[in-house]
């Protein structure tokens, strides 16, 4: 049912356009109005080989709206083939063609003999959000590209997390995982980004298994990958950031993978000596600054608010105010996501409620009591907020308008430090 | 043909205006067709993705200070909220006044496509009045909402006797139109007939229609000489300003394109005076723009004392950048009202333009006479350039700039520039509309095209480094290729 959405923190599940556009030379051709992709690109960093104004699109009108677009999706497919250079042409729809009822599966099916593979996803804006369209996207190109593998390539491991883009850290987050992964003597296999692409999504069906580092969004995809191939799923919830949390993670991919501790503890025990090292030489600024409680909220996906809170109480010793997770998380997913909120040190929990409306946490939170400034984690709707509480903010998720990351990440040892140095560096701008 | 007030809904301009949005040709023969009747619409058979009426509809409508705008739609529509209120908060900032407006969407989900929605945008549009005590409420309508057929007009007419304040219908389905420019429309239609009140007095106030208002200070200065006040809309105006557009002494718009619907109706309803010259770009355009406002509010003397001055200051400097600039070719991809103004503007600097690539053209503005940026060209231009109607479809305007090679292309819109920039032309964003502004403006502008093609770094430096989307064979068609015969 329609509902209040109130400071939008997600978009529709077209933007799974991004997913698309994450693959180098992977080209979404959109089954839509003329103004989607343009609103769904609207971020920092979404241009590159290809960017919105080079997607070909039906830009639908009446006519196809009356009569149907089937012949004009035809025609444009076609034309795509022949003008733009692609390596994998992904057909998407949008709201109006399939409320009409154009059969785009034949459409695109009478491709199946084109020079490249071009597929269908279907991710009309009223089914579900860009958090599931991502899925969508590669439940697409899972189900109607991949073959399955002649033999099984020892060690390889396919990596999934959040959505492409969407997400302002996806891509360095994802570097960091690939070489987590890579530490423990493992190959990693990333279908995005810059030097993958195609020949990467021709691995995935040989990997020794799947990693979904994610709460909840990439599940059925993986899924997918386990019924048609068979590879087994180490599903891991939190997306690690930080010394404690990139250890837990290290062992327990290392554990899924049958790799001895002996190698699990001899990197983890180098690593957080490292990290340590840092710590030690800057836990002043930690300890003594005078502005801040120990009290924080994170407004954001179920991603962030989770391997947020996991860090900042099990790394940082902060203490958890109530957690808000945005991403319209499917019903089904959140007791599981509610028990990791949970499950923190010294058996703290952490409250955490789920919604779109931002008008109605923001009045929740300018209700509550932190003990002092509190810091907030969340996205540029809140900045007036920030000023309201006298809270110290930073934008960790879109929309980030006011802030630019190019690739840094907040994943693993590195990604902690950088964390603390975002938030420091907020903090600092006041004494008292 | 006078504009219909009574309807809900404004026509689109493919309806109203016969615009366009595929041509190929060149100046001499847009402008016999447009005098013959004869322009007609040529479909492509190959598209790029290109923007819709909703968002500049809304985009307009959530500039003004403390209003509501509920978007009737699925999430993906809504997205812009967030970069508007991003705006809206950094543009109150510099006029250090506050915006409250706030931007938010209904989330239509596949259970409304079924059911329908109307009951639950009727108690969203009560609760966003109790949370945010709105000066007026503008509900846009969308795809989806059009398609299932949801009857908000009756809803927002009942609701109208509930709630004390304006509340009007944006009707942004965006398949009715392949012009986003029809959205400018939509949003001064919402405003003619919600907002604006019949005149009680007259003010020495000049509505001044614009995007963000970054010549506010110039302006104030400027008018102030002739004893009058701008009244900038709708970025940061109120809704007692705007209400009060027809007590104004005369309207004027940076763009032809974005003024042609409230500036007739102003001036067919209250007798408002609309400002329709050449733009005030360059200094021929401003100065043709500015005559007739003295006209129009009886100063012509203190305008031609003002245009002394700063023909004393400026021109030197102008004629100086003049000779570097001379011979230089260029590419224009545009909307109309920029496209067909650049063109000039460039010519006065000596400049060659190759190619003008309009987003669409309106055939007639709303009064039924040509564009008068067109008229002027054809009057005035040295060469016969050529000229497309081109729905920022990018694969033309790459094809365009590897046949012609010019030495700098001239873009407008987001995320156009880097285009041709990457493939080795040297390109310049004229994102503010105020940027060509009067003489100040020209001069500024002028100097950038020459540090633009001065320092050739960062495109050579991305250009060596990057392909080409497009394939052999698609740059050794013609850039009309995929454009059909006329369709009407």
């Amino acid at each position: 049912m329609a509902k209040l959405l109130d400071q939008p923190r997600y978009k529709c599940a077209m933007a799974g356009m991004q997913t698309v556009q994450a693959i180098t030379r992977a080209l979404p051709i959109l089954h839509a109005g003329p103004g989607c992709a343009e609103k769904l690109s609207g971020s920092a960093g979404s241009s590159g080989y290809f960017s919105s104004h080079i997607f070909p699109c039906t830009n639908v009108s009446g006519q196809e709206i009356i009569f149907g677009g089937e012949e004009k999706l035809r025609e444009i497919i076609a034309n795509s083939l022949k003008v733009v250079d692609a390596d994998l042409y992904v057909v998407l729809t949008g709201c109006t063609q399939e409320l009409v009822g154009d059969d785009t599966t034949s459409v695109v099916r009478s491709f199946k003999d084109s020079a490249k593979p071009v597929v269908f996803a279907s991710t009309a804006g009223f089914k579900g959000n860009n958090y599931l369209g991502h899925d969508w996207v590669l439940q697409a190109i899972f189900d109607q590209y991949l073959k399955p593998a002649v033999a099984a390539q020892k060690g390889l491991v396919n990596i999934w997390s959040g959505p492409p883009q969407h997400d302002p850290f996806w891509l360095s987050n994802l570097r960091e995982l690939e070489k987590l992964v890579g530490d423990l003597g493992l190959i990693p296999n990333t279908i995005f980004g810059h030097g993958r692409g195609l020949a990467n999504i021709d691995k995935v069906p040989s990997a020794e298994f799947n990693l979904l580092v994610s709460p909840w969004v990439g599940l059925d995809s993986v899924t997918l990958l386990k019924e048609k191939f068979g590879t087994p799923v180490l599903h891991y919830p939190v997306l690690p950031i930080g010394a404690f949390e990139t250890s837990k993670f290290l062992r327990a991919v290392a554990d899924f993978a049958g790799i001895s501790t002996t190698i699990a503890e001899t990197i983890t025990r180098a690593r957080e000596s490292e990290y340590y090292y840092y710590i030690e030489r800057y836990a002043d600024i930690f300890l003594e600054t005078r502005v801040m409680s120990k009290r924080f909220s994170t407004i954001s996906d179920a991603q962030y608010a989770l391997a947020i809170t996991k860090f900042l109480v099990n790394d940082a010793g902060l203490l958890p105010a109530r957690q808000y997770v945005t991403d319209d998380t499917p019903v089904e997913h959140r007791p599981a996501l509610v028990d990791h909120f949970r499950d923190l040190n010294y058996g703290i929990q952490a409250d955490v409620s789920f919604s779109s409306d931002g008008h109605q946490i923001h009045e929740e939170i300018k209700q509550a009591d932190y003990f002092g400034y509190p810091l907030i984690l969340g996205s540029s709707w809140e900045k007036q907020l920030a000023r309201d509480t006298r809270a110290h903010y930073l934008a960790i998720s879109w929309p980030n308008y006011e802030r630019l990351v190019i690739n840094s990440s907040y994943v693993g040892y590195s990604g902690g430090l950088k964390f603390l140095e975002d938030i420091y560096s907020v903090i600092l701008t006041r004494f008292n | 043909m006078p504009l219909n007030l009574k309807e809900h809904t404004v026509e689109t301009r493919e309806t109203r205006l016969k615009s366009i949005t595929g041509y190929s040709g060149c100046l001499s023969d847009l402008t016999t067709r447009t005098a013959c009747g004869s322009v007609a619409n040529r479909e492509r058979c190959f598209s790029q993705s290109s923007t819709c009426l909703a968002g500049c509809a809304l985009g307009q409508l959530s500039g003004i200070r403390d209003v509501a705008v509920i978007n009737h739609a699925p999430s993906g529509c809504t997205a812009m909220a967030a970069g508007m209120s991003v705006l809206n908060s950094q543009l109150a900032a510099k006029r250090g006044v506050t915006n409250g407006t706030a931007f938010v969407g209904t989330d239509l989900n596949e259970q409304d496509t079924i059911f329908g929605a109307v009951e639950s945008l009727r108690s969203i549009v009560h609760q966003v009045y109790e949370r945010y005590n709105p000066r007026a409420i503008f509900v846009g309508t969308s795809c989806v909402s059009g398609v299932i057929g949801e009857d908000v007009d009756s809803l927002i007419a009942e609701l109208k006797r509930e709630i004390p304040v304006p509340i009007a219908v944006a009707h942004c389905e965006g398949f009715k139109s392949r012009i986003w420019a029809s959205g400018f429309d939509i949003s001064d239609h919402a405003i003619l007939t919600s907002i604006v009140k019949t005149p009680k007095q007259k003010r020495n106030v000049i509505n001044f229609k614009n995007f963000f208002e970054s010549a506010r200070p110039e302006i104030i200065e400027l008018f102030g000489r002739f004893g009058v006040e701008p009244l900038f809309f709708y970025q940061n105006s109120t809704i007692d300003e705007l209400s009060r557009l027809s007590e104004s002494l005369a309207t004027v718009c940076i763009c032809g394109t974005l003024g042609t619907y409230i500036g007739n109706g102003l001036e067919e309803r209250y007798g408002v005076p609309y400002i329709r010259t050449i733009n005030p770009m360059g200094v021929v355009g401003f100065e043709t723009w500015l005559r007739e406002i003295g006209r129009v509010i009886g100063k012509s003397t203190e305008v031609e004392v003002y245009i002394a001055e700063q023909r004393r200051e400026f021109m030197p400097q102008l004629e100086d950048r003049k000779k570097e600039l001379k011979g230089l070719r260029a590419v224009i991809g545009m909307g109309p009202g920029y496209t067909f103004e650049v063109s000039r503007v460039l010519q006065e600097l000596d400049m060659e333009v190759v190619w003008a690539a309009a987003w669409h053209y309106d055939v007639q503005y709303d009064n039924g006479a040509l564009a008068p940026s067109l008229v002027h060209l054809k009057a005035t231009s040295p060469s016969d350039f050529k000229l497309s109607v081109a729905d920022q479809q990018n694969f033309e305007i790459l094809n365009i700039l590897n046949h012609y090679k010019p030495d700098i292309y001239f873009s407008r819109h987001p995320g156009t520039t880097v285009w041709a920039i990457k493939q080795g032309t040297a390109a310049l964003y004229v994102a503010d509309e105020y940027m060509i502004f009067g003489y100040r403006g020209l001069l500024n502008f002028a100097q950038s095209i020459l540090d633009t093609i001065k320092n050739r770094s960062f495109e050579k430096n991305l250009a060596a480094r990057t392909t080409s989307p497009y394939t052999d064979w698609w740059y050794a068609q013609g850039s009309e290729h995929f454009l059909k015969e006329d369709s009407r």
